[in-house]
């Protein structure tokens, strides 16, 4: 059974795609009887997904071509 | 060549005519990659006309610097090296007295444990508009150490392995996993304080 800090420690390697599974059951069994840490896991996902569905910013106007014009002058 | 034509090499091809003089197969990997660059060099630097600025004069500079692009990494790996570098350069100079790294020593004090743990409304991003939450993750992010919004970025927005970001940012691969989980934990700590469920708050009171 993985401690509290031990469950914060796992928690980049839980997210990651290809985390081994003894990984995930231990993470998963500690937020089944630790509420607190539950939480933390539900927000910290929640909180990668918002990132990665935004659109990036749109490139500001007239960038591309500014960056090619210098580069034209380098030539 | 055209854009037809150049648009359907892979990025190696496209850095071998652009080392023998075409510059339009440069242009190609610019338009491939601006759009990450930006969104890259804006939240490190934060203000939209110094990420700009990033954003030329990092193309600038890989340009001028192709011959020296070894090509045992991804041109974007390495591309990247030189837009973080330029990013930090501009930070430095806006708060010169501060120096500003990649390398700087982590605070080990207690910040890095979770304090505000509550529950989000359950879908807290339909509650604002996309320019307002684009603020709040922005604003998010700037309150992060330099350090670790670059790492962030690359390996949460980006997609990078964890791999690819310590050569993009030449850190350990360990350096990359400590500085990833606590961005991880200082973000969700922001956004908590934003989205968490209204109600929950009255039980402080009782």
């Amino acid at each position: 059974m993985l401690t509290c800090k031990e469950f914060l420690n796992s928690l980049n390697e839980y997210f990651d795609d290809n985390a081994a599974a003894e990984i995930r059951a231990l993470v998963e069994s500690h937020i089944n009887t630790c509420p607190n840490c539950w939480v933390i896991l539900d927000t910290t996902r929640k909180t990668l997904q918002i990132y990665k569905g935004m659109e990036p910013q749109p490139l500001p106007p007239g960038l591309h071509d500014r960056i090619m014009s210098a580069l034209d002058k380098r030539k | 060549m055209h854009q037809a034509e150049t648009g359907s090499l892979d990025d190696l091809a496209l850095v071998h005519q652009a080392k023998a003089g075409d510059i339009g197969a440069f242009g190609e990997l610019v338009s491939r990659y601006e759009t990450r660059i930006y969104r890259l060099a804006r939240n490190i630097v934060a203000l939209p006309q110094d990420a700009e600025d990033v954003v030329q004069n990092a193309f600038l500079k890989a340009y001028s610097k192709l011959d020296s692009f070894q090509e045992n990494s991804k041109f974007y790996t390495w591309l990247v090296r030189i837009a973080v570098n330029e990013a930090l350069m501009k930070l430095r100079r806006r708060k010169s007295s501060k120096t500003v790294s990649l390398d700087e020593p982590i605070d080990t004090g207690q910040d890095e444990l979770p304090r505000e743990i509550a529950v989000w409304e359950s879908t807290p991003e339909s509650q604002y508009s996309q320019t307002e939450l684009r603020e709040i993750l922005d604003k998010a992010i700037d309150d992060l150490p330099p350090i670790y919004r670059a790492v962030f970025l690359l390996r949460d927005v980006d997609g990078l392995s964890t791999e690819e970001t310590a050569e993009a940012l030449d850190l350990s691969i360990p350096a990359i996993k400590s500085r990833l989980l606590r961005a991880r934990l200082k973000l969700r700590e922001t956004l908590t304080g934003i989205f968490k469920r209204k109600g929950d708050d009255i039980f402080a009171y009782l």
